[in-house]
């Protein structure tokens, strides 16, 4: 029970901080923090098919760039209004997710990761090769912000409507994990045959949790495009998938707090790294192999561990 | 003939993509390792082949250097890194992933962000008449390479001692260690000569597709859809399916050059779903 | 009325063939063990009547229903349950949540977005009631992989009656149990239902004798010999396998 009182004085005094966070903080940080929230949103929705459902996907970036393109080739190109755009981006990354889990589904452990990045790579190829409709490495610029009867340019505002919008999306992904359909994604996770055999068909969850999964990845993406004001192809790059991936791992996959900060650590890592060098990619590669040798259950595997050794 | 121009390009290339993809397959058969650094092994040692080859002025000594670097390369990787992971596939996949991005980064730190493209040695300049067109002696040597490694590995797996082992342990660990057989040094060697494949199709793709950042997660790519379309663990399916994402590759950089790569996704995508193991791979 | 029919069922690994036209019928209510020495196949004739291996050749036909190409969880919804050999659970979740999603499992209501896992409170009771029966209340809250070897055996068969199935496949339950765990398995079994048919592999002798109503007799992938416990001991050919060369 004090354990439990204790989590939820942190959540209130995390959110507190949040929530004051531009009164304080300069600009820039107020716009890293905008950055930290996006990324800690697609953290968790890898993490749901990672962490809870044991499914490593290799190309997760696939679903937040298709949402990211979705609203700026809707907004620059077809003239459609940012905020209608949203729900088309979430859409567009969910429907991605339903066509391409049925091949990814079809294997498992190292094939599951290898076909779950090759798909990913042929949209990153699209958004690259078809340049009349992308501008391909060139991007697209000019994706404006939704305006809901207020302006989200100046960057609190910005900030304040990403908070809401992962806040909607933690609280949807708590209740997910924590119903009984989030029970049998981790019971899926132990033993796929077991499962089975009480009775659960294995592949229609796995499913769910691969669109689900894409879904919030897609809400990521799009509020990464309004973010930047701005598509290119690395939003669907293999690093972009890796960098969730080590997000996932270095938090501590199979919770969803984990992954929310290993985003932010990430995230902080980049811009503070890129400002002293230009080897961010050297620094990544580092950080994964240090992260697999000695950290494998990420940072709340440590913590737990610490606690473990404090309790005896 | 333009369309014997273009089976013989898509040859030529799916050679290269089954010097990668033999080594992948090998390694995941042995030891189920998915191996990302694969791409680097590849990019690593095309540089280091132009690097020798700057120097020293031979095609030869390149092609040695590389796949003897890239192979201690592999060996190391293998040996501090992996083994420690035995049969434990997220881990393992990650530390690659990690020297992937390493290496990426590395690379571009020595050898800068243009593309590089490496001479084609002095004995094939110049192109075999072919009626109203002719045919680069170059690209001819790569689908001979091609060939007598497919050869030779085919005879090292079903006529050596060694290969022998290697099969026993591809299909059961545990019946090649009861054989006697020293399973960790033939892992390290199985990497080590997976790396050293991979280095020399880099090397000989210098002077046809040049060397740029990058190029190491696009032969990647390409060596995963050559897989899945071959099923791990097959040789007789690398080949295969190299030849066949090769000449599809060739056609559709030809024919749809926007889409380029769903002409080899699309195959692959359809035999996923009626033989996901691959087309050689085990059910 | 028949519970079990596997009729002509052949399975080939690779040329290799596990199993060669095995036949059995098993009424409603049977106890029926399955004996053989390892390797003659009955392990995967469990595989071919759960659905986790398909047979090369024949039927299985579960209460009238063929089910030789249904999935294994299609064939759990048809009241079949199963334990495994090697104990197969849920290694990171509690003991109580293993036994909710076996009970979500049974009734088919595992998609459910909203809602407590713990909230429901018909369904805690009944989780409660189960562990309870099977002397398993005070480990609930546990880690299923912290539990002792003995209790997650108890843990595998508890999951697989949460659903009160028809038909129950228990593999080896007693396997590397002490005496005591193994008299407290025997125990369990004879509490179950009668109506209930069970199936089960099962080496040790005694406990075959003492549970099964007829004995089935597997060797080489064939079985050789059926019948009741008299007839088991007095078959020369059984005798020879057990005693003889193998």
């Amino acid at each position: 029970m004090t354990t439990r009182l204790g989590s939820i004085a942190v959540a209130v005094a995390a959110l507190g901080l949040l929530v004051a966070l531009p009164a304080f903080a300069r600009e820039y940080s107020v716009a890293l923090a905008t950055k930290m929230l996006i990324f800690a949103l697609f953290a968790m929705s890898l993490d749901l098919l990672l962490g809870y459902t044991g499914l490593a996907s290799l190309g997760h970036a696939a679903y937040f760039g298709v949402a990211a393109y979705t609203v700026a080739l809707l907004v620059v190109r077809a003239g459609v209004s940012s905020g209608l755009a949203f729900p088309a981006a979430l859409a567009a990354a969910a429907v991605t997710g339903a066509v391409f889990a049925p091949l990814a589904l079809r294997a498992r452990g190292s094939y599951f990761l290898m076909i779950t990045f090759a798909l990913s790579q042929v949209v990153w190829s699209v958004a690259f090769g078809w340049r009349t409709l992308t501008n391909g490495d060139d991007g697209m610029p000019d994706v404006v912000r939704p305006n809901f009867g207020f302006s989200l340019d100046n960057t609190a505002s910005f900030y304040y409507f990403t908070l809401a919008v992962v806040g909607v999306a933690t609280v949807v992904l708590v209740a997910i994990v924590r119903s009984p359909f989030g029970r049998a994604l981790r019971g899926i996770r132990e033993s796929e045959s077991r499962m089975q055999a009480l009775g659960f068909d294995v592949w229609r969850y796995q499913y769910v949790a691969f669109v689900l999964s894409a879904a919030f990845a897609g809400v990521a993406g799009a509020l990464y495009a309004y973010y930047n004001r701005f598509v290119g192809p690395e939003y669907l790059y293999v690093i972009q998938s890796a960098e969730a991936l080590i997000m996932v791992i270095l938090g501590g996959a199979g919770t969803l707090i984990g992954p929310a900060i290993g985003a932010g650590l990430i995230v902080f890592l980049e811009d503070f790294i890129s400002s002293l060098t230009q080897h961010w990619v050297l620094v990544l590669g580092v950080i994964y192999v240090v992260v697999t040798l000695f950290a494998p259950r990420g940072l709340i595997g440590l913590v737990n561990d610490f606690r473990r050794r404090g309790a005896k | 003939m333009t369309w014997v121009i273009h089976i013989l390009n898509g040859v030529a290339f799916g050679m290269l993509l089954f010097l990668l993809a033999a080594g992948l397959s090998l390694i995941y058969g042995l030891m189920k390792i998915l191996n990302l650094t694969h791409g680097s092994f590849y990019l690593v040692g095309g540089y280091i082949g132009l690097t020798v080859m700057q120097v020293t002025g031979s095609f030869v000594l390149a092609l040695i250097a590389a796949v003897l670097a890239v192979a201690l390369l592999g060996a190391v990787i293998e040996r501090f890194f992996l083994r420690r992971f035995h049969l434990d596939e997220l881990p393992q996949t990650l530390v690659t992933f990690g020297f992937l991005f390493i290496f990426s980064d590395l690379s571009l730190w020595i050898w800068g962000g243009n593309p590089l493209m490496l001479n084609v040695p002095h004995i094939f300049q110049g192109s075999l008449p072919m009626g109203y067109y002719a045919y680069p002696y170059y690209r001819l040597f790569l689908i001979a390479v091609g060939l007598l490694v497919a050869g030779g590995l085919w005879w090292f797996q079903e006529r050596t001692r060694l290969g022998t082992m290697l099969r026993a342990g591809v299909d059961d660990a545990e019946i090649a260690r009861a054989l006697g057989i020293n399973v960790s040094l033939l892992f390290t060697l199985v990497f080590a000569v997976g790396a050293g494949l991979a280095a020399l199709a880099g090397v000989l793709a210098g002077p046809v597709l040049s060397l740029y950042p990058g190029a190491d997660f696009e032969v990647l790519i390409f060596a995963f859809v050559v897989v899945v379309i071959g099923g791990l663990g097959s040789l007789r399916g690398a080949l295969a399916g190299a030849l066949l994402v090769g000449i599809l590759d060739d056609f559709g950089k030809a024919f749809f050059p926007q889409f380029a790569l769903f002409t080899v996704f699309v195959p692959m995508a359809v035999i996923l779903v009626m033989r996901p193991t691959g087309l050689f791979g085990r059910q | 009325m028949t519970a079990l029919a596997v009729v002509d069922v052949s399975k080939n690994f690779g040329g290799v063939a596990a199993l060669s036209g095995v036949s059995l019928t098993i009424a409603q209510g049977e106890r029926r063990v399955l004996l053989g020495p390892n390797g003659a196949g009955k392990t995967t004739l469990f595989h071919t009547i759960s659905g986790n291996v398909a047979p090369s050749a024949g039927r299985i036909v579960l209460f009238d229903t063929d089910i030789t190409r249904l999935r294994p969880d299609r064939r759990a919804r048809l009241g079949l349950a199963r334990t495994f050999q090697i104990t197969n659970l849920f290694p990171r979740l509690t003991v109580l949540d293993s036994v909710l999603l076996a009970l979500d499992g049974a009734a088919g209501r595992g998609m459910r977005f909203l809602g407590s896992p713990a909230g429901d409170r018909d369904m805690d009771a009944q989780a409660h009631r189960l562990l309870e029966r099977w002397g398993l209340a005070e480990v609930a809250p546990r880690i299923v992989r912290t539990l002792s070897y003995g209790e997650q055996r108890q843990l595998e068969i508890a999951l697989a009656l949460a659903g009160e199935p028809r038909l129950l496949l228990l593999d080896e339950p007693t396997a590397g149990l002490s005496a005591a765990e193994t008299r407290r398995v025997v125990a369990m079994v004879h509490e179950l239902p009668r109506d209930m048919t069970i199936v089960m592999i099962e080496h040790d002798m005694d406990v075959a004798f003492e549970l099964a109503d007829r004995i089935a007799v597997m060797h080489q992938g064939r079985l050789i010999a059926e019948g009741d416990q008299a007839a088991i001991r007095a078959n020369q050919h059984v005798t020879d396998i057990y005693l003889g060369a193998e």
